[in-house]
């Protein structure tokens, strides 16, 4: 608890969120910059983050709630534990993307897994491709995509990025 | 930088390399690198110092080398040869030049991947190191930028782009040299010189391949653009899936700027010119050049009506030049070449070259720079090395969602803006996909319209509710549930997109669903009336049984 306390005393997310902001002047057109700096330091936009950059920035909280809302990129709520990327560009979904969709929801019954569905990630020559906790499969298959997980799920289960 | 200090840093670099025996290239970009070029790189590195070679040998990270389906690719200067597949244990006989391991891995450049291939925009892709800036300007970068500042009127620079006929590869194909005229007659004193890097076809990756292989010859284009247009000021839009991309133009403009060849008194002269970077966060309408511009104020990436056209009003109400990666790639050769010389490459019409990104079912996967006009049949068999055995070639997939599908009797048209329109397709930005008989057209038609219908900003109701619509109506068919009012509905639905859509997005959605209806009818018209989807791809049994 008292770790806690001290690290948000000099939380130093909040004096490079300062530094990101002031690099533009504290400008409104540099909204879309601003949330990736801040996404980038806190892992995603919450709604006290946004209300504090709308006050920063003097834009109107519904400006910056529009604008993150608008853009894929920007995330609500912090990442789980694994992440699965599945490109589905035109490549990789002729080549059974939509497949190793399936296969990985299918064995998401913890919930501990943040799959999404990407757009094309430009290997198109190595398709299918998962970007599988951050690092990308190419030319992937059902089974290798199922030996992969079923690794992660023997090790323990332990998030690849704790301590972030 | 003066023109003097450009002449040394190219000569020292120069008689550097005169020391080098074999500089060794590892391609570091995204296919490569998916594909272990990283831990190859580290091989070698330690290798040449391993065999006290460091100083003869030198091992530097590239840009795409085009085979990316045969990556990791490696280039060795001394033999001018490529290997394919290259993995950290072959790092020895690279340092060491020992070839005779790579039976079938080794690639000249008269292998026929590279020999029907012409490369002015990757020209230096795969061979120089794009994180080094005497790297550019050894290869004789900047010289363009330097003729156009020291030797030239903007009007002139406007006259050289107009001569060569080059035009938009953003897939529209405007022509250039309009475009720069009209931004330079302008009377405003303030204007902008934008870079759309926002490339987000599936399937197209040309220009994140240049921007990370030369991104200093996008510069130097946009700096020509610059003097040309009489701005101070260029952004670079890129797209934020693309990190390796975003840094390597972060590292480059910095370098451009440390060695003044972008800032104040460029060339000792009084033009200057800055560039910043802005990084789009997953919109694809943001490739549409209003949603473009609303982007880079920090706005909600939505389209705005035109007139006014950007050359007129654009970023903050100010004449904006607005051209894609590989237009502004073209132009350092256009101004140190001449026009004259662009425009003797390709067909009359569409001067010069174009990258295609090949991917599907075909042999060999990549990136392919030939001149415009290249039959596709060229392309896809002597280049690409054809279908694979056992695979019937169907069509080909260009434009992305925006585009339509070329079928087998067409494998002899050029590959140009005006051919391609006329056979219900279009260039596109240059996506290229094989699709063999295992894919449903019907299938493709409806993948399109559900990007589309994702990637609707919402702001125009045809567009907005269009897609949902036709979609749901694509869906239909695939499971086999539609009916012969489902093609008339198509129809309509398509022309009112075309007509009424407030943007490019909006008014191509339909292009994909055209094109397979007119080249494909057959296939509609079995998973209609018969309940069937000849390629096997569509779930229909499935339905059935549960309706019956």
């Amino acid at each position: 608890m008292s770790l806690d306390n001290a690290a948000q005393m000099t939380d130093p997310r909040e004096e490079a969120l300062e530094r990101a902001m002031a690099r533009y002047q504290y400008s409104g057109d540099a909204l879309i910059e601003v949330l990736h700096a801040a996404q980038q330091l806190y892992g995603y936009l919450s709604a006290p983050l946004l209300r504090k950059i709308a006050r920063r920035l003097m834009l109107p909280p519904s400006r910056v709630l529009g604008v993150a809302t608008f853009y894929h990129l920007f995330r609500f709520a912090p990442a789980q534990h694994h992440s699965a990327v599945v490109c589905l560009g035109t490549a990789c979904y002729a080549a059974g993307g939509t497949d190793l969709m399936a296969t990985l929801r299918r064995q998401d019954g913890d919930g501990g897994w943040t799959i999404e569905a990407g757009r094309c990630v430009g290997s198109c020559g190595l398709a299918p491709i998962v970007i599988y906790d951050g690092k990308p499969m190419s030319k992937v298959t059902r089974a290798q995509l199922e030996a992969r997980i079923k690794e992660t799920h023997d090790s323990g289960n332990t998030a690849p990025d704790a301590g972030r | 930088m003066t023109a003097e200090t450009l002449r040394q840093t190219r000569d020292a670099e120069l008689e550097r390399r005169k020391g080098i025996k074999n500089r060794i290239a590892c391609c570091t970009v995204a296919g490569c690198e998916s594909a272990g070029s990283g831990e190859v790189r580290a091989a070698l590195e330690r290798e040449a110092a391993a065999q006290g070679r460091a100083g003869e040998v030198e091992v530097r990270g590239t840009g795409c080398m085009g085979w990316c389906s045969r990556g990791p690719l490696v280039r060795c200067s001394s033999n001018d040869t490529i290997y394919a597949e290259v993995t950290p244990a072959d790092a020895p006989a690279l340092v060491s030049g020992d070839a005779g391991r790579f039976e079938g891995r080794a690639l000249t450049t008269e292998h026929p991947f590279y020999a029907g291939q012409r490369r002015l925009i990757l020209r230096n892709s795969g061979h120089a190191d794009p994180e080094r800036i005497a790297d550019y300007i050894a290869q004789g970068g900047y010289q363009g930028l330097l003729k156009a500042v020291t030797a030239m009127t903007p009007p002139d620079i406007v006259a050289e782009v107009k001569r060569s006929r080059l035009r938009g590869r953003g897939g529209a194909g405007y022509p250039t040299g309009l475009k720069w005229e009209l931004v330079a007659r302008h009377p405003s004193t303030v204007s902008y010189v934008v870079c759309n890097a926002d490339e987000g076809d599936p399937g197209a990756f040309m220009n994140r391949s240049v921007l990370e292989g030369d991104p200093h010859r996008v510069l130097e284009g946009m700096a020509i653009a610059g003097r040309a247009a009489g701005a101070e000021q260029g952004y670079i839009y890129a797209r934020g899936e693309s990190p390796l991309a975003i840094e390597r133009i972060r590292t480059a403009i910095e370098q451009a700027r440390r060695e003044g060849l972008l800032g104040s008194r460029i060339f000792d002269s009084n033009f200057q010119f800055q560039i910043d970077l802005r990084i789009g966060a997953g919109a694809y309408v943001c490739g549409e050049e209003t949603a473009l511009i609303k982007s880079i104020e920090g706005k909600r990436g939505q389209p705005a009506p035109r007139p006014p056209y950007p050359p007129e009003s654009g970023l903050w109400g100010h004449p904006t030049l607005i051209n894609n990666v590989e237009t502004f790639a073209n132009i350092p050769a256009i101004i140190e070449n001449g026009g004259d010389w662009f425009a003797s490459i390709g067909t009359a019409s569409s001067p010069g070259t174009k990258v295609f990104a090949v991917a599907g079912r075909v042999q060999r996967t990549g990136l392919v720079e030939v001149p415009i006009g290249t039959t596709l049949r060229t392309i896809l068999s002597d280049i690409c090395g054809g279908v694979p055995e056992g695979y019937e070639f169907k069509a080909a997939q260009t434009g992305g969602p925006a585009g339509g599908c070329i079928p087998a009797p067409f494998l002899d048209l050029p590959m140009d803006y005006d051919s391609l329109t006329r056979i219900g397709t279009m260039m596109g930005s240059g996506g290229l996909i094989v699709m063999d008989t295992s894919t449903c057209m019907v299938d493709v038609a409806r993948f399109f319209m559900e990007f589309c219908m994702d990637e609707s900003c919402g702001k125009c109701i045809p567009c907005r509710a269009g897609t949902v619509q036709m979609h749901s109506i694509l869906e239909r068919i695939t499971r086999g549930e539609g009916s012969e009012a489902d093609f008339w509905m198509l129809e309509e639905l398509s022309a009112l997109l075309r007509e009424a859509s407030l943007c490019g997005l909006g008014m191509a959605a339909p292009n994909p669903v055209l094109s397979t209806m007119r080249h494909f009818r057959g296939e509609y018209e079995a998973h209609v009336r018969e309940h069937h989807c000849p390629a096997g791809h569509c779930p229909i049994h499935a339905s059935e049984e549960v309706h019956s």
